[in-house]
């Protein structure tokens, strides 16, 4: 996007921190995600006791960049596209805070599965998602980084994908359940793991939103695609 | 109410690149609802052109803003509602101002009669050396009416209108001079609306007004439209954020971006609109 620069050079320089802010907190929160996926796949309680205790650092760099909004505006009584980026950069960081926050639920999860340890099958599934969300999420990361309008589109229609493959897994845990209810308790912490992970997935998607909005200056408005079919699903 | 010398303080004129060929977007049509209608509308100041080709519509009761950097013909247009740069010397115009169905600018209009329709309120308040009562009804006293309860009547509905009669009833008969520049700005609207007119043109009317003259000025303009449209020239664009429905960027004599303010101010169409609202202007 060639535009010229503000006649106040500090407006620039406040922008482009802010877009810098971001994008240290998309990194951490990748990193999370990623961290609470290998502790779940190696049972690596030290990774997921990592992964629950850098998200307060996570919090902490949400507060800077809603103080640093928040001043801006103002400061600067922003107009278009510069509202319309301050107000995107307020939302993806609350985006990327509930990302960290379900990353740091799947550690916890990992932590309290630790005396459990049998094994299934599944995990293999949660972590293929997992995969999946994670892509979406670094993929949204650079579609903001760039104000790539096309690939955070294609981020938002993926989603279907991970909607389905969570409802397709989910169903599977639930005959296993009723299988050996020995089970249950296994299963109800991957159902979550896998419910954090498809929830990370949406949050990608309210974030390639944002990145719609600060370009085009309108909502995405076409309807989500959803393909919510298992009443256990929902929610 | 205004003099020659006052509208020969208006912009320079500037010499403006005829070849400028700028995109225009315009969402405010012509048609039902539009108190005033510019067609086609050029102005030159002797052999500088200062407006091109304009088209604008509008629209009755509500409040429409013009910005736009110095120089770039906002207060020529303002202007030029109410003929007020007939004035100037060597003006020549060409094109249509539709008012009421008739164009002001064909031969035999009453230009005395068109102003007094069309009020207009200036960026320093001007109340004249009387009191504050006389002030506001030297419209009606210049048409003629000495009858004192006319005159009374229509200074109080003229002061409550303009937000300044609880301040200035007890004082009506002290000089205007002695009330506050905020005062002064709603006293001179008083005076604008005591001839009951159309329209108001403002042109800048809070630029010499603190924070607080300036917030009641804003709050004195939403309460006015709706009974009267009100073209209002602005450099602070929060202001024309704030109280305009319509919102005209002007940029080198073009009417450029002309629509809804909030979409003038949220998500412009146009590059140039939005380097000038961003603040991203040379």
């Amino acid at each position: 996007m060639a535009m010229p620069e503000h006649t106040v050079k500090e407006f620039d320089a406040d922008l482009a921190d802010l877009a810098q802010m971001i994008a240290k907190m998309g990194d951490i929160t990748a990193r999370q995600v990623l961290d609470a996926l290998d502790s779940l796949e190696e049972f690596d309680t030290a990774k997921a006791e990592n992964v629950i205790s850098i998200d307060a650092t996570v919090d902490e760099l949400q507060h800077d960049i809603e103080k640093k909004v928040i001043l801006t505006i103002a400061r600067r009584q922003p107009m278009a596209v510069d509202l319309r980026d301050l107000i995107g950069a307020l939302r993806i960081s609350n985006d990327l805070e509930r990302i960290g926050d379900l990353a740091k639920n799947i550690g916890k999860r990992v932590v309290a599965l630790k005396a459990e340890t049998p094994r299934s099958q599944l995990m293999r599934g949660v972590q293929n998602m997992g995969e999946v969300a994670l892509t979406q999420l670094r993929d949204v990361l650079d579609a903001y980084a760039n104000r790539d309008v096309a690939k955070a589109v294609a981020v938002w229609k993926r989603d279907e994908k991970l909607d389905a493959a969570t409802n397709s897994l989910l169903r599977e845990m639930l005959s296993y359940m009723m299988e050996d209810p020995r089970n249950i308790t296994l299963y109800i912490h991957l159902i979550f793991c896998a419910k954090n992970i498809e929830r990370i997935g949406d949050h990608s998607t309210n974030i390639a939103e944002n990145v719609h909005f600060i370009v085009e200056g309108r909502l995405l408005s076409d309807p989500r695609p959803k393909s919510d079919t298992t009443e256990i699903g929902t929610g | 109410m205004s003099t020659v010398a006052e509208a020969a303080n208006a912009s320079p004129p500037v010499d403006l690149s005829a070849q400028f060929q700028p995109t225009l977007y315009h969402t405010v049509e012509s048609g039902e609802g539009v108190a005033l209608d510019l067609r086609d509308f050029n102005l030159w100041y002797g052999s500088a052109q200062a407006l091109f080709s304009v088209d604008m519509a509008i629209q009755k009761g509500m409040v429409t803003a013009l910005i736009g950097p110095s120089g770039c013909g906002k207060s020529t247009l303002l202007r030029s509602l109410n003929r007020m740069n007939d004035l100037i010397d060597e003006l020549r115009i060409s094109g249509e101002v539709i008012v009421g169905g008739e164009n002001i600018y064909r031969s035999g209009v009453d230009v005395i009669a068109l102003r007094k329709r069309m009020g207009m309120v200036f960026q320093k308040p001007n109340p004249f050396a009387m009191s504050i009562f006389d002030n506001v009804v030297y419209p009606l006293r210049v048409d003629g009416v000495t009858n004192r309860a006319v005159l009374e009547e229509t200074c109080e509905r003229a002061l409550r209108s303009s937000a300044l009669w609880n301040e200035a009833k007890d004082r009506l008969k002290e000089s205007a001079l002695g009330l506050s520049g905020g005062q002064q700005q709603r006293l001179c609207i008083a005076r604008a609306i005591a001839s009951d007119p159309e329209v108001l043109l403002m042109d800048e009317p809070c630029s010499a007004l603190d924070p607080i003259a300036t917030a009641k000025i804003e709050e004195l303009i939403t309460e006015l439209k709706g009974h009267y449209t009100i073209v209002i020239v602005t450099h602070n664009m929060q202001q024309a954020a704030r109280v305009s429905e319509n919102t005209a960027f002007m940029y080198l004599g073009r009417l450029i971006e002309y629509g809804d303010t909030k979409e003038i101010f949220v998500n412009p169409k146009l590059g140039q609109t939005r380097d000038y609202v961003t603040g991203r202007f040379g």
